[in-house]
């Protein structure tokens, strides 16, 4: 960007001022990012010497996509404001989503509880004291109707959390839509169905890898033939980063995950055209301000460099990365949670000086339980602020160009480069999940930080400097006990009303099908319309499939 | 002769597979120089107690992220008690409200509780006391 003559004088003068600035008194104290990387003193042309503006930077809404994936980002549209949320049984959880909706949140995001997530009903006694508890309940269809009763399926779009069992909410999902006269073609939303970062670092899993892969693959093909609107996944940095990674590692590691999906599509037999433009991704947004904003930038340069040169993609759509992006859950702290709301602020205000396309901020009292309704308005209010008052929706990636923000976005784009070229000589995604690579790199790297913070390396405010003795006054959401009993009794009453018979029969095909080779999304969508429940579909496929077991280390 | 090294089981007992926090304590208690046995995720009670009978350790420290905890604890305890252990300390860490951990505490569910923010030094200092107790 910058001619030698110029540059040569840069260097001159920079030598000249930096003989002139005596070492200050923190100088000894090393400068790092929370992920440890180390930040200069100061940056200038010289860093960014080879900066390239068309080839490294570009347009907004063109490639690489550095600077966004819309041509006029914010100006046009400001990104979704969706709230995670989800508790107790549909009819709590649809309360919570019309209330969210009266506040200006645009778009819906539902947090399932553990046993919809690993794929057990509510009456299953591995369920038992979880029903409710950390997200929504739901076991058939007939849940999931109560869950967005009232709430217009072509208007309204849905993310959902959710991995191993993605199929078949996901069916549950598009089957109300139905019911509410919605044809697929216009529901839109995104499930998550990443199930590599579940055995990565979220560890929410139900198969082994393979049957996983192949049911992510029947989505994709399902989807784009079926639900062209919809989100197939949602390659998922947010769990790696709360594991306790770097920021590299989040980047690195999502990417080399989304390049094995792309692979794992290209396998199945589809053309990378055709599912890649609906792939979209999800990371973290932690405190440290440049190195997030970064890391989104030079995630979306990442991307559109090797799905054009390395799987050769042509559509313009299949080298975007779109991604949502969540605030730092790990970054808050049960002491004084008030200033939990600073830090969410912080962290919501890179995610949209990143680029991102939609935005969940936390609330404050969610290290100690799951949020209040006024501790998700504040959230909510918190985005609504920086999108309406702070101006910095204002222009195009306002930080492009700063040398320090471009020199750290080339460093950590080198630096996940490294990582794919390790992660490829231990033989690729998969085979270094079976060693155990990302889950030790993760280990290492939270107990490293962990370490930091006990030294006092690391501050944080409230926890270990400035530390008050007053005790945590807060209100905190309570899950009704009694959610878990009518729950159960509501599924007992469903499989007594609804018809066994097509239930078992829509069972047994599903069955042959897992064992053969056909798409599976036809026949479970069929057997969550007859009301076949989560626990009896998933019991068929485990059958067929079996179930992932971990090597537990630490 | 040498103090006999205290065995510590951190367990993940329930569906939630929020292990960093258990395997960060883990950690820490074996750079404290115990000897760690961790049981992995998705265990029910009744695998937790089995493996802390098997390995005759000294304390049991559960993680619990998921909200069970009220269900979860009694139940470990129960099961230790049916077992002629119930005298082994229990440790719980994870999101628990300070009116659930009161009450963890006073019924004898818990011997100590540790929410976000606990420094690992408080931890291995409490579960020494824990096993010095027992």
């Amino acid at each position: 960007m910058f001619d030698e003559d110029k540059l040569a004088r840069i260097r001159e003068a920079r030598v000249r001022w930096a003989a002139g600035s005596p070492p200050g008194p923190e100088a000894a104290a090393a400068f790092k990012t929370v992920s440890g990387a180390p930040v200069e003193e100061l940056y200038t042309p010289l860093e960014v010497a080879e900066l390239d503006y068309i080839r490294d930077l570009g347009f907004p809404g063109e490639y690489p996509f550095t600077r966004g994936v819309q041509r006029d980002m914010y100006r046009g549209r400001l990104w979704t404001m969706r709230q995670f949320s989800g508790f107790g049984d549909a009819f709590d959880s649809n309360r919570r989503y019309r209330y969210l909706l009266e506040q200006g949140q645009t778009g819906l995001s539902v947090a399932f509880d553990m046993p919809t997530i690993m794929g057990y009903d509510s009456d299953h006694p591995r369920s038992r004291g979880e029903v409710g508890r950390c997200g929504v309940a739901v076991d058939s269809l007939a849940d999931m109707e109560i869950l967005f009763d009232g709430i217009p399926l072509d208007r309204v779009t849905t993310s959902m959390t959710i991995n191993g069992p993605a199929a078949i909410l996901w069916c549950m999902y598009l089957a109300a839509a139905e019911k509410q006269g919605v044809p697929l073609e216009k529901v839109g939303g995104t499930i998550q169905n990443d199930i590599l970062k579940e055995y990565i670092a979220q560890k929410s899993w139900i198969f082994p890898p393979e049957p996983s892969l192949r049911l992510i693959t029947d989505i994709f093909a399902f989807a784009s033939r079926h639900v062209p609107r919809w989100n197939t996944i949602s390659i998922s940095g947010y769990h790696i980063r709360e594991a306790g990674s770097t920021a590299v590692q989040e980047l690195a590691f999502t990417l080399a995950d989304g390049f094995a999906y792309v692979e794992a599509g290209i396998k199945a037999g589809l053309d990378v055209d055709e599912f890649a433009p609906r792939l979209s991704f999800f990371f973290n947004a932690h405190l440290d301000f440049f190195e997030e904003i970064c890391k989104y930038r030079a995630a979306r340069r990442i991307w559109a460099r090797h799905m054009r040169e390395r799987y050769g993609a042509k559509n313009p759509r299949s080298w975007m990365m779109r991604f949502h992006t969540q605030t730092a859950g790990c970054s808050l702290t049960a002491q004084e949670p008030e200033n939990n709301i600073i830090r969410t602020a912080l962290e919501a205000l890179a995610a949209v000086l990143g680029g991102t396309q939609s935005l969940h901020t936390n609330s404050m009292d969610e290290v100690l339980a799951l949020p209040t309704e006024k501790a998700v308005k504040i959230a909510l209010r918190t985005q609504q602020i920086i999108a309406h008052e702070s101006g910095v929706a204002n222009t195009v990636d306002p930080l492009a160009g700063s040398y320090f923000v471009e020199a750290m976005t080339n460093r950590m784009e080198a630096e996940a480069e490294e990582y794919f070229r390790k992660i490829e000589s231990l033989g690729g995604v998969l085979a270094a999940i079976e060693r155990g690579f990302f889950q030790q790199e993760i280990a290492d790297a939270a107990y490293a930080y962990q370490r930091a913070v006990e030294s006092g390396e690391r501050v944080v405010v409230g926890v270990n400097r400035y530390l008050s003795q007053e005790p945590v006054n807060i209100e905190i959401l309570k899950i009704d006990p009694a959610v878990e009993e009518r729950q159960v009794q509501r599924l007992r009453e469903l499989k007594a009303r609804r018809d066994n018979l097509a239930v078992k029969a829509a069972l047994e095909r599903l069955k042959q099908a897992a064992q053969g080779s056909d798409g599976l999304i036809p026949y479970i969508l069929e057997a969550v319309k007859v009301y076949a429940t989560e626990g009896e579909i998933v019991a068929v496929l485990k059958e067929v499939f079996g179930e992932y077991r971990e090597q537990p280390l630490f | 002769m040498r103090e006999k090294r205290i065995r510590v089981l951190i367990a993940k007992p329930g569906l939630d597979g929020h292990d960093r926090g258990a395997k960060v304590v883990a950690r820490a208690l074996r750079d404290a120089g115990m000897e760690v046995i961790y049981t992995g995720l998705h265990q029910t009670p009744e695998q937790v107690v089995e493996a802390a009978l098997q390995e005759d350790v000294d304390v049991v420290g559960l993680s619990i992220l998921s909200g069970a905890h009220m269900t979860l604890v009694p139940r470990v305890r129960e099961l230790l008690r049916e077992n002629q252990a119930g005298e082994i300390p229990v440790l719980v860490g994870g999101i628990i409200p300070e009116e659930d951990a009161r009450e963890l505490k006073e019924k004898g569910y818990a011997d100590a509780i540790f929410t976000p923010g606990s420094s690992l030094e408080a931890i291995v200092a409490c579960v020494r006391d824990l096993a010095g107790s027992k």
